[in-house]
């Protein structure tokens, strides 16, 4: 393979990392706290607000029903307005961070849930406030699930970041459609295959290390 | 002290499940450093009653008094205060799993907002209490259960609190941990003065720590006192139900299935004797023996010590028939003790 082909590959390879990070670290920052939201406000619960939950849950639904590839193109005129332009990396990372929100907003509701509804009594006894639950009892005995989560959500990142080369997202994905496929060249193809599997291996290996060391549920050494 | 006054709790209808009246007419003082067992069956209310003292609950109506405050009055911030001076141990002693024995006891101080280096000499001063100074870096996957519970109360006692609340808390504990789960119970209540609120489903954690009882049924309390009173003169059927699994009044397998009721000429009566209050099963086989000439044989007999008094029953076999069984209940009669016959055998 040419220089020239494997400088692609490296430039797309920076910026697959470049659009996947920036999207799971804004799709964190904002499915983080609304995943604690739905698992902690159905009836009877910490932030109890029925109401809002059940809309909020519609709102979540709706968004991960949608296609990703009808959400990126359907939001452009948003995407112009957060980033100045509908093209380019930068310009991907809002349809990856509005599709990765949602998703993350349900894993981190899942990984709550799993924490004993026993310890939230238990904490409520001796006079927590329902944020120190939160930051106190509830996230630090979910991390091993959450970092799960995230690990989980970097990787289906990596699979979305492959479509916004249809809006000139760039990116590995990118690559391969139009040097793979448009131009066939399936060495091309290949090295873009390899390096995503490559990607996808580190994180999840990187993400279940972490889980690991922070899960004192289990006797370890 | 702790105070419920005219207690009831309901529990309203939700997506087609009945309303559930759990506490009624609940009206009863907790002396300020005793410590009281509350007993009863599952779903007997025990668990709603607790969770009233610390505000984990509301009464639907009625009011519950701790230290001279209306606690079911008390909302948010006030509420998280007074809860501070209540603590509360488990039957699955709810550790966080992702904290070391120290960092769980460290916890309620953290929430309360002590400095950190206070926190350090408190939570040791706690380990050491609780017997485990040695666990503090342990997480609680590595200890045992009875270690767990030590983490659990230090936990519960860390903010000084003046109530303790158990609920539960040996339940998931072997007899030998138990036992030294209750004494260290007996030890806090002793040298802290902390009042201990106890519920349970088990007559021997009540006969073992207790000095008060509430008997609980259905959301009612049917009996309540000193232990060695309710315990040697137990009302209620639900307190005997309790009482006889302590001193054990069924009868041998072997000897309930030889039982007949027609009196037989020879063989023997049998005769079960309650024994209720100081010394009272001590003499009596020798007297039977020795006032009536009977040579009684003991057939199954269990006597336990409970507040002091001696409760326990008696099964004793008397030869030469019906008259000679007769004579017995009247010679036990006249000196005030209980006793029934159960029939013959041969």
């Amino acid at each position: 393979m040419s220089p020239e082909l494997i400088n692609l590959i490296i430039q797309a390879t920076g910026e697959s990392l470049f659009m996947v990070s920036i999207a799971a670290l804004l799709g964190t920052a904002f499915g983080l706290p609304i995943g604690v939201f739905l698992a902690t406000s159905r009836k009877g619960e910490l932030f109890a607000a029925p109401a809002v939950n059940a809309m909020l849950g519609i709102v979540v639904n709706a968004t991960r029903s949608t296609p990703f590839i009808i959400l990126v193109v359907a939001i452009i005129p948003f995407t112009r307005l957060v980033a100045g332009t509908s093209i380019g990396s930068t310009a991907a990372i809002v349809p990856l961070t509005i599709a990765s929100t949602p998703f993350i907003a349900r894993l981190v509701e899942a990984a709550i849930r799993e924490v004993d509804a026993g310890l939230i009594e238990t904490a409520s006894s001796f006079g927590a406030s329902p944020l120190q639950i939160v930051f106190k009892v509830l996230i630090p005995e979910a991390l091993p699930g959450l970092l799960l989560a995230l690990t989980l959500a970097v990787v289906s990142l990596l699979g979305y970041s492959a479509m916004v080369g249809a809006v000139g997202g760039g990116g590995l994905g990118d690559l391969g459609i139009r040097y793979g496929y448009q131009r066939f060249m399936p060495e091309m193809m290949l090295a873009v295959v390899v390096v995503l599997i490559a990607l996808v291996q580190l994180v999840q290996s990187a993400g279940d290390y972490l889980a690991r060391r922070v899960n004192r549920r289990l006797r370890h050494r | 002290m702790v105070r419920f006054e005219d207690i009831s709790k309901v529990y309203p209808a939700y997506r087609g499940k009945p309303g559930v009246n759990a506490l009624q007419g609940i009206d009863f003082a907790i002396p300020r450093g005793s410590i009281t067992g509350v007993i009863g069956r599952s779903g007997a209310g025990k668990s709603s009653l607790v969770r009233l003292i610390n505000g984990l609950e509301k009464p639907t109506t009625g009011r519950v008094i701790v230290d001279g405050r209306d606690i079911s009055a008390l909302a948010g911030h006030e509420l998280r205060l007074a809860q501070r001076s209540i603590g509360m141990i488990f039957q699955h002693f709810n550790l966080l799993s992702s904290r070391t024995a120290a960092a769980n006891i460290a916890l309620p101080l953290e929430i309360a907002g002590w400095p950190k280096a206070e926190i350090r000499g408190r939570v040791a001063e706690l380990l050491a209490l609780v017997g485990i100074a040695d666990k503090h870096d342990r997480y609680p996957s590595e200890l045992s259960g009875g270690q767990k519970q030590r983490v659990g109360i230090a936990r519960a006692l860390a903010t000084r609190p003046s109530v303790l609340l158990s609920d539960e808390a040996t339940s998931a504990l072997d007899p030998q941990t138990t036992r030294a789960i209750l004494d260290l119970l007996a030890n806090i209540n002793r040298e802290l003065g902390v009042t201990i609120v106890l519920i349970t489903h088990e007559m021997s954690v009540v006969r073992q720590l207790a000095k008060e009882v509430v008997v609980l049924d259905s959301g009612r309390v049917v009996e309540k006192g000193h232990v060695a009173d309710i315990f040697t003169h137990p009302k209620h059927p639900i307190t005997q139900s309790f009482l006889a699994e302590v001193i054990g009044d069924s009868l041998p397998v072997s000897l309930a299935s030889r039982l007949v009721q027609e009196p037989l000429a020879s063989g023997h009566a049998v005769i079960r004797v309650q024994v209720r209050g100081a010394g009272a099963g001590n003499t009596l086989v020798a007297r039977l023996a020795r006032e009536l000439g009977l040579d009684v044989s003991l057939l199954s007999a269990r006597i336990d010590e409970i507040g002091g008094q001696h409760v326990g029953s008696l099964t004793l076999g008397i030869p030469g028939g019906e008259s000679a069984a007769t004579r017995a209940l009247a010679f036990l009669s006249q000196h005030q003790i209980s006793a029934e016959r159960l029939g013959y055998v041969a």
